[in-house]
């Protein structure tokens, strides 16, 4: 079966605007605001919408890039991963309100990882949670605030988010994984 | 990689990706917890039949920033012939329950026929073997290199257009043999310099350039200093009449420090025998990397752990 | 009454194809289509026959070391290599330094009967370097001792060596150095060049071993004694031997199959069971010690037959012992590594593997190879085959082969020695049949006056 494109650019420039005008209207404003993004795409979409919250609050809002590789539950049933890098802003996230973003929420697992890392780290004082996509099939009581699109999926299909900054194009699709 | 034996099996891309993992490694020294849980339930046993108290907590501060369990297993003075022992310790820590082993040996090659002997299925990390190969401390060498000339920037480069010259025994050196083969599959040019008594027969086959003359080496301006520690027994082999000539003709003392440019990094594995292949002066000097080796050799040690140990390879 | 053995079509080393007939231990007829009846009829269609195969240089390791070989089986590894004598290196413990140790190795030879053991008599006393050791007892004893070395050491001290080969000349007899200057040579792990280099392990260099040749020759000229340079390795002692020769020098010289075939290249892995000693080494040395041995320069082959027990090779180089056996894999080597390559033909490993090694050690029997009325010693051998060989195919007690899982030439298929089979259909035949043939065959030949000393 052929990838069907669930997303155009336009479709995640939109969802992306949604998510940061939410994410104000919950924190009451641009204050004490942290976005840290997941490795590799979740880091794209992080600087989007902190470019975004600055843009529509007029406060630049500081955002990061947080690996969880090293915090994975599944790395003995994987190929070995090569972590990313980890970037803190320079303010670090001790009693900050931190958004953790990431392109797909599946099984909630990166995030359970994500959470831990983030504990490593500091720590902040409430950590939300915003995703482009969320495809269903949680494996743990994890729950997004943020949502662009909730795409219902079977677990054999596959979701492609491709983003201009990495792929040099820039959709969603979703089509059936080869055997 | 199933083990890490030596750096000159080491492709370009695998050499990078281990500093480029220990980049990240380095990034967790900074944190508030300055642990990972990425090998949590491994055992990583050091097996040491050489006293090397540093290299031996440097492995150890590894494991434990990953998490994993370690047991030390000191095998020197062993009563057992050399031979049984080793055969021996391998299947008892095969039935202890090993998920990896770190060996330090006096015999060049013994991590590889631990390796291929099937008395043990884990990775083996040769943590230094007789004069053979030193391949963590030629990886921390490289990385710590590379983060003085890119600092931040460092990921994913090579070492292309680095001129390093090495001084010192090599003949009798892994940590020479170990550089001389990562830092050229990274780019680097290597220069050796000893007297012909200290390096190896054939050294004109190796990718090196060789030089007698320090000060010559010295006035072609490299990039990196690394000098090597001269055993003073050595001296009763005949390989140089005393440790004051050498001191004079092969030391770097404070005169040929101040040939250096200022930004030319001066390296030691260490431990360092002041006043002889150093003088106090340039080991303290801000060219020195010396304290910056002994921690980087943690992060290279935890990417080459968390290398050989996660995934599904890792058991 | 030893049995008759009749032998249809084979072929002769110089090609040509006979029967053999085998009577009373010795070869009574040769020629096509031989009219006799016999005990036993062997089809040799296809078979190369060479006479009996005669080792210079074997540890039989008896006695002192049974665990890795005694003189037994040493003896059946012999037999199913081809071979019909070897003689047993003094490295034993006690050391074969008086009349009582070699009488002692080589009465058990004669008792079990696969082949004829001639002990090798040590230089020094304990291979220590140090005084003679029983030089004349030992030649004068019933095993009439002739070859003389330290073997495993080099006898280095130059004043000892000219003392030993004038001594031996006494007796008729000939040293057979192992030529390593100690000093060059301390801690040595494998040839020193520049994969010793990078292997970090300590270089044997092959000075080491030119550096006594060249003394030696000059020690043997001026005193006017023989001398026999054992397992030469490199290119260097090929030209040292060569000009000796030219000059006159009475020198013989032996090189073993492993280093016709096996280069330094090997021991990358640190897979102990490729260090030996001298070491493997290049492939250039490797090509002049073919050279050699095609040209004369090199008289003889000798297998240098090394066994050591599983834990002396299961274990980092450096600790391992230096060593290799050889009696089985010896003449598939051989094969491969000079008969296949054009370099020698079957007359000539006849020559270097059965008449020169007995001419150097004055072993009567091999002066003619097959001919009529000499001792019905020979071997038959399928050159034609190849197989894996595999420790299946050792008969020694020890498997630190170089060869195993690797392909090579040829199988012997029988082997006769004094007259009876100790190898029928390419396997051993009992002990105890052996035994009991050798004894008849000492039997009707003692009563028959033909004594052997």
């Amino acid at each position: 079966m052929p990838a069907r494109t669930v997303l155009q650019q336009a479709d995640i420039t939109r969802a992306l605007t949604r998510i940061s005008h939410e994410i104000l209207e919950s924190n009451r404003g641009p204050d004490n605001l942290v976005v840290l993004g997941i490795p590799t795409r979740g880091v794209v979409l992080a600087s989007r919408i902190s470019e975004m919250l600055a843009g529509i609050s007029g406060t630049p809002v500081p955002t990061g890039a947080l690996d969880v590789t090293m915090f994975r539950d599944d790395l003995g049933r994987n190929p070995t991963r090569v972590p990313s890098p980890t970037q803190m802003p320079a303010g670090g996230i001790d009693g900050k309100t931190v958004v953790l973003v990431d392109d797909v929420l599946y099984s909630g697992r990166t995030i359970r990882a994500a959470l831990d890392a983030i504990g490593s780290i500091g720590r902040p004082a409430i950590v939300r949670l915003a995703t482009l996509i969320d495809r269903g099939h949680r494996e743990l009581p994890i729950r997004p605030d943020f949502v662009g699109k909730n795409l219902p999926s079977a677990q054999n299909e596959r979701i492609n988010v491709h983003l201009l900054e990495i792929d040099g194009d820039e959709f969603v699709t979703i089509e059936e994984a080869s055997a | 990689m199933r083990h890490l034996l030596s750096t000159r099996d080491l492709s370009r891309g695998e050499g990078i990706t281990i500093l480029d993992v220990a980049e990240g490694m380095a990034e967790v020294a900074d944190r508030e917890v300055r642990k990972l849980p990425a090998l949590r339930g491994k055992t990583v046993v050091n097996l040491f039949f050489e006293d090397s108290t540093r290299t031996r907590i440097s492995f150890e501060a590894a494991a434990k920033r990953l998490s994993a369990d370690v047991i030390n297993f000191s095998a020197k003075g062993s009563s057992v012939s050399k031979g049984e022992s080793l055969k021996d310790t391998a299947q008892t820590l095969a039935a202890i329950g090993a998920d990896a082993v770190v060996i330090r040996h006096g015999a060049s090659g013994a991590p590889r026929v631990l390796a291929d002997s099937g008395w043990i299925d884990a990775p083996v990390i040769n943590a230094g073997d007789g004069t053979h190969e030193h391949p963590t401390q030629a990886l921390l060498d490289a990385f710590t290199i590379r983060r003085r000339l890119h600092g931040n920037t460092a990921r994913g480069r090579d070492l292309e257009g680095v001129s390093v010259t090495i001084v010192g025994d090599i003949l009798h050196s892994r940590v020479a043999r170990s550089n001389a083969w990562l830092l050229t599959t990274l780019g680097a040019s290597v220069t050796f310099v000893a007297p012909a008594t200290l390096l190896p027969i054939g050294i004109e086959n190796w990718p090196v350039t060789v030089l007698y003359d320090l000060e010559a080496a010295l006035g072609a301006h490299p990039d990196v200093v690394m000098m090597l520690r001269i055993q003073g027994e050595r001296m009763h082999a005949a390989y140089f009449p005393n440790a004051r000539e050498y001191s004079r003709i092969w030391g770097l003392d404070d005169a040929r420090l101040a040939l250096l440019a200022a930004d030319t990094m001066v390296m030691h594995p260490g431990p360092m025998n002041r006043g002889l292949e150093i003088s106090a002066g340039a080991a303290d000097s801000p060219r020195s990397t010396v304290l910056e080796q002994v921690a980087n050799g943690v992060s290279i040690r935890m990417a080459v752990l968390y290398l050989m140990l996660s995934g599904e390879g890792g058991k | 009454m030893s049995e008759t053995i009749l032998v249809r079509a084979v072929t002769l080393p110089d090609g040509t194809s006979t029967d053999i007939l085998v009577r009373d231990g010795r070869i009574a007829e040769l020629g096509r289509a031989i009219f006799a009846s016999a005990d036993r009829l062997i089809d040799g269609a296809g078979l190369m026959v060479l006479p009996g195969l005669v080792d210079l240089h074997t540890h039989l390791r008896e006695p002192g070391f049974e665990q890795s070989e005694t003189v037994l089986s040493g003896s059946r590894a012999a037999a199913i290599g081809g071979f019909t004598a070897v003689h047993a290196m003094a490295n034993t413990s006690p050391v074969a330094d008086t009349a009582g140790v070699v009488e002692q190795v080589m009465s058990l030879g004669d008792r079990h009967g696969y082949v004829t053991v001639r002990p090798i008599g040590a230089v020094t006393r304990g291979l220590e370097g140090q005084q003679l050791s029983e030089i004349g007892a030992m030649a004068n004893s019933r095993a009439r001792v002739r070859v003389f070395s330290d073997d495993g050491t080099c006898v280095s001290d130059p004043l000892l060596m000219r003392r030993a080969l004038e001594y031996v000349k006494t007796f008729g007899g000939v040293i057979a150095q192992h030529s390593q200057e100690p000093r060059l040579t301390e801690g040595a792990q494998m040839n020193e060049g520049t994969l010793s280099g990078e292997l970090g392990l300590a270089g044997w260099p092959a000075v080491a071993e030119e550096a006594i040749i060249a003394r030696d020759v000059l020690l043997a000229e001026h005193v006017g004694a023989r001398l026999h340079v054992c397992h030469l390795s490199t290119a260097g002692s090929v030209d040292v031997v060569r000009w000796a020769k030219a000059r006159g020098i009475n020198v013989t010289a032996e090189v073993t199959p492993h280093h016709l075939l096996l280069t330094e290249q090997l021991a990358a892995n640190y897979d102990s069971r490729y260090k030996v000693n001298p070491p493997l080494r290049r492939d250039e040395d490797v090509r002049a010690v073919r050279e050699g041995l095609a040209d004369g320069t090199i008289d003889i082959i000798a297998t240098d037959h090394a066994p050591h027990p599983v834990e002396a090779k299961e274990c980092e180089w450096a600790a391992a012992a230096f060593g290799m056996v050889g009696l089985e894999s010896a003449l598939s080597v051989v094969q491969a590594s000079v008969v296949d390559t054009g370099m020698l033909d079957w007359a000539d490993v006849a020559r270097v593997f059965s008449k020169a090694p007995a001419a150097i050690a004055q072993l009567d029997g091999y002066e003619n190879g097959i001919a009529v009325g000499a001792p019905a010693s020979f071997t038959l051998y399928d050159p034609s085959v190849s197989r894996v060989f595999e420790a299946a195919q050792l008969r020694g007690k020890s498997a630190n082969s170089p060869y195993l899982s690797t392909v090579l030439p040829g199988r012997v298929m029988t082997t006769v020695h004094r007259g009876y089979p100790t190898v029928l259909d390419g396997e051993l035949v009992d002990s105890e049949t052996v035994a009991a043939s050798a004894r008849s065959h000492d039997h009707t030949h003692n009563r028959s006056g033909a004594s052997h000393g």
